[in-house]
């Protein structure tokens, strides 16, 4: 077993996939990326052909606003995925893409997955399946920033 | 009448006068009072008391203090109600009523053996803290020892100092997350349940005590649940508005419970179905 391929099983996006799926995920994997702090990991707009399945460290997503500094929206950490954008039409990055800390993540190449999901549709449920949980959760915590629990009551 | 624990003042009714031995400011609407304890006072993690400001009234305010140490008595408190901003008035010197300490407290010692676990949202840091302080000065009982700690924005964390202090033990984890930030801030965001699932304890070993507004508590405890954690063991500080503190006057009623008698520590599976309900 490669180092990719161990550490890319190790992942818990990918906790219990079976051996035929896992192939394709190891296929679609290109390399483990590292990120310093600071360093711009995706930027608005540009083509979503990635995604990152991180292992250590902190990376901010971020809106920029003209004329105002950017915010930070979310962060994503160690265990995490980053970016659906690859599989969401017309495949751009939404938010800018910010290292906070020294990273490392499993890079995964969004085309080619893509293919293959096409050409094995049971391979496409299941990462699906897995990326609708990862955006429930993330779309459940977005909503709960909106409410301001911690703000004055109504 | 019977009070939740051995440690209930002799007249329930009747506040001791004491007096403000120091005040400081936590955040902009945040800030803690230092008063001499009462003759005898003692508490637990998680009980409270009844301020009495004179001439505007009273309310509950969690003990915030070390309960190792008897010498002072401390609140912290969000100057956010009419007595809770003309208890921010007061200065060093002032009188003030008090009346407990009320109530069941955090189960620290149903935790010995395995994890304890503190989830915290906003001003919910400061009733965790004697339970945490408790923890610290009996280390050994307990396997791990993680805070996590979730707040508005960089500049309303509270205990500052103090929580930077634990990110620096060897023998307790520490996650903070704040809900909005901008690039100064140079860790997580997002709301505290998110980190829930990579925080480093054994959910089948482990004792979860959380405090915060209602609906954080309500979702901290459905990740919890999510994470593995058995729904007995999940621990939850109500809020509500106590005004006797002796299960009279009915108005902190939570379904069955008087919060002020049978919390405000309550277990999270009998309230977990009191929460999805809009007017209880």
């Amino acid at each position: 077993m490669s180092e990719l391929e161990a550490r890319l099983s190790a992942h818990p996006f990918v906790q219990g996939v079976e051996r035929e799926s896992l192939d394709s995920l190891i296929a679609a994997a290109v390399g483990i990326v590292e990120w310093e702090p600071e360093t711009i990991v995706a930027r608005t707009g540009s083509f979503a052909d990635r995604c990152y399945l991180v292992e250590r460290g902190d990376l901010a997503i971020e809106v920029h606003r003209p004329g105002r500094r950017p915010r930070i929206i979310q962060t994503v950490n160690d265990g995490e995925v980053l970016g659906w954008s690859w599989v969401v039409e017309p495949y751009r990055w939404t938010f800018d893409v910010r290292a906070l800390t020294p990273s490392t993540a499993i890079a995964l190449d969004g085309v080619a997955l893509r293919s293959a999901m096409e050409a094995d549709h049971e391979l496409g449920y299941l990462v699906l399946r897995r990326f609708a949980m990862v955006i429930a959760g993330r779309l459940e915590a977005t909503r709960l920033q909106l409410l301001d629990v911690y703000g004055a009551r109504d | 009448m019977a009070l939740a624990t051995d440690t209930a003042p002799a007249n329930p009714l009747l506040p001791s006068v004491t007096t403000i031995v120091d005040r400081w400011d936590e955040t902009d609407d945040t800030f803690t009072l230092s008063l001499a304890p009462p003759p005898g006072y003692r508490f637990e993690p998680g009980q409270f008391n009844m301020l009495y400001v004179f001439g505007t009234g009273e309310v509950a305010i969690s003990v915030s203090g070390d309960p190792g140490r008897s010498g002072r008595l401390i609140h912290t408190v969000r100057g956010v109600g009419s007595v809770t901003k003309r208890l921010r008035e007061l200065v060093v010197g002032d009188a003030i009523g008090v009346r407990g300490p009320f109530g069941r407290p955090w189960p620290v010692d149903a935790a010995v053996g395995g994890d304890l676990v503190v989830v915290a949202g906003g001003i919910g840091l400061a009733p965790l803290r004697p339970a945490i302080l408790h923890a610290l000065a009996n280390r050994d009982r307990y396997e791990r020892l993680v805070l996590l700690y979730g707040t508005r924005m960089p500049r309303d964390l509270l205990y500052r100092d103090l929580v930077s202090e634990w990110r620096g033990r060897f023998d307790m984890d520490v996650l903070v997350t704040v809900d909005n930030a901008d690039r100064s801030w140079r860790g997580s965001v997002g709301v505290v349940t998110r980190l829930i699932p990579r925080a480093p304890f054994d959910p089948k070993r482990s004792t979860v005590l959380v405090c915060g507004p209602e609906i954080m508590m309500r979702f901290t405890g459905r990740e919890l649940v999510r994470r593995g954690v058995d729904p007995a063991s999940i621990w939850v500080s109500m809020e509500r508005n106590m005004q006797c503190a002796l299960a009279v006057c009915g108005h902190c009623q939570f379904g069955p419970s008087f919060v002020c008698r049978d919390g405000p520590v309550l277990r999270y599976d009998d309230v977990d179905e009191l929460f999805e309900i809009r007017e209880v």
